[in-house]
């Protein structure tokens, strides 16, 4: 049986509720993060998620799933979504919505991938591209509960401008000994880059990571291709397998 | 929240996205095949793979990979419909139903009125009984004429493609016949117990 670290919410219903948009962040060209008030938001855990439910003036819905990019401890639930080509919901979260702007929202969602302070470390974290986000909200956490957790991000974007929360993450990073943030670049590197160019592979899982000797809670989170490859390699490395929690993006559109 | 908020600006898809009779409330087809999974994919070798059928902690049966593939062979054309809004047509498997697993071991008629299905890497789901017999349900092999791979449950998965894809277990390695309908995996996180997607059970309490 996978590990539990975190207790299940309790089993009550969830109800939609209405998010007005309060602010929109430009975090990449393909992607925005979307500040939300939700009036009597029950709280989450770092990791989980929420359904959005959009409705037309002429009654069509359409809903997606999106992580929660913001801390418990955060005033304002954050959203950060990556525009799907040909998706439906992406673009217009993406481009179309202003401030003041209001669609459907129910949640949390998901109480496996979640990580609080509590569960322990250290906290090693696998990020493929917009996989960043709930582990975004387990970093935020981590530093809003003043958490001094050995925690460490291994983080893929495919060009430096895709990078996102950069400028979050290198703050973080430069004011916390405990936490180490290693990027690598897929696609393109700028002139003078020190840190990886290539996927995530084995060995910069071995040369970066965690040893599978500290028992590391493990968090990954991207699209299928790496999160397989990164599974089987920490797999191969010796940590357990019910340490490395998953999570894959399918199109979200 | 009584009324839904009319979201401005939102059009939502004007060209309708195939047969809307066959896509339930909240879903939207896709073309891909998008995986979702708690954990590490298992790689179970098929000389040490086996099937196992339990009621009352006691096992009923249990075949090996070769004893498995042995058994009368059903193939099943049927749309699949995952909680997290995508569903996908047309789909096409093959594998052992539930009632020549039942038949195999002598069963004219499952032995309780629920199951616990068993996988690989810990997961588990449940299920009432009715709704794995008369053809209802599967335990696949096969995908598109190939055999399934790890990534969508490979050896084997099981297949109720009339209820929320998280109940059509990866990995599947047994099924325990249970008198309670005792929560799985996902069940015990918040989603829900049965989980038909034309009712839109999601999660907990829909």
């Amino acid at each position: 049986m996978p590990e539990i670290d975190v207790a299940p919410s309790k089993q009550r219903r969830l109800l939609w509720r209405t998010a007005e948009v309060k602010e929109i962040i430009e975090e990449t060209p393909r992607v925005r993060s979307l500040v939300l008030a939700v009036p009597d938001w029950p709280g989450h855990l770092p990791g989980q998620r929420i359904d959005v439910r959009l409705t037309a003036d002429d009654g069509y819905q359409a809903q997606r799933s999106y992580s929660i990019a913001s801390a418990p401890e955060a005033p304002q639930l954050m959203l950060t979504v990556e525009r799907i080509q040909d998706g439906e919901i992406s673009p217009y979260l993406t481009a179309e919505v202003r401030p003041g702007d209001r669609f459907g929202l129910r949640g949390p969602i998901g109480g496996f991938f979640a990580w609080t302070s509590a569960v322990g470390g250290p906290l090693f974290l696998i990020a493929g591209g917009s996989g960043i986000v709930p582990l975004m909200a387990m970093l935020r956490h981590r530093a809003a509960a003043k958490s001094t957790i050995p925690a460490l991000l291994l983080y893929s974007s495919r060009t430096f401008e895709d990078i996102i929360y950069r400028e979050e993450l290198d703050q973080f990073a430069a004011r916390d000994r405990e936490l180490e943030v290693v990027h690598t670049l897929t696609r393109t590197q700028p002139v003078g880059w020190s840190g990886g160019a290539r996927r995530i592979d084995r060995d910069m899982l071995a040369d970066f990571g965690f040893g599978a000797k500290l028992h590391p809670k493990i968090f990954v989170c991207g699209p299928t291709r790496l999160v397989e490859t990164v599974a089987l390699s920490l797999l191969e490395l010796g940590h357990e397998r019910g340490l490395i929690k998953t999570e894959r993006f399918g199109p979200t559109g | 929240m009584s009324e839904p908020p009319i979201s401005r600006g939102f059009h939502g898809r004007k060209k309708p996205e195939g047969p809307t009779n066959r896509v339930p409330p909240g879903q939207h087809l896709v073309s891909d095949f998008p995986v979702l999974s708690a954990g590490p994919t298992p790689q179970t070798k098929l000389e040490v793979w086996s099937f196992t059928l339990e009621a009352g902690g006691k096992l009923l049966k249990e075949w090996s990979w070769a004893e498995f593939e042995a058994l009368p062979q059903t193939k099943i054309k049927t749309d699949i419909h995952c909680v997290t809004t995508w569903s996908k047509l047309g789909t096409n498997w093959q594998g052992v139903t539930i009632d020549d697993l039942l038949a195999a071991c002598g069963l004219s008629e499952p032995p309780a009125p629920y199951v616990l299905a068993e996988c690989d890497g810990g997961y588990t789901t449940n299920l009432p009984v009715e709704d794995l017999i008369e053809g209802k349900a599967m335990i696949a092999t096969r995908y598109e004429g190939q055999p399934l791979e790890p990534e969508h449950g490979g050896p084997a998965r099981l297949l109720v493609p009339h209820l929320y894809f998280w109940k059509s277990a990866k990995w599947v390695r047994g099924i325990q016949f249970r008198e309670g309908d005792e929560p799985g995996f996902w069940e015990a996180l918040g989603y829900h117990i049965y989980g038909d997607p034309w009712r839109e059970q999601r999660y907990a309490g829909d």
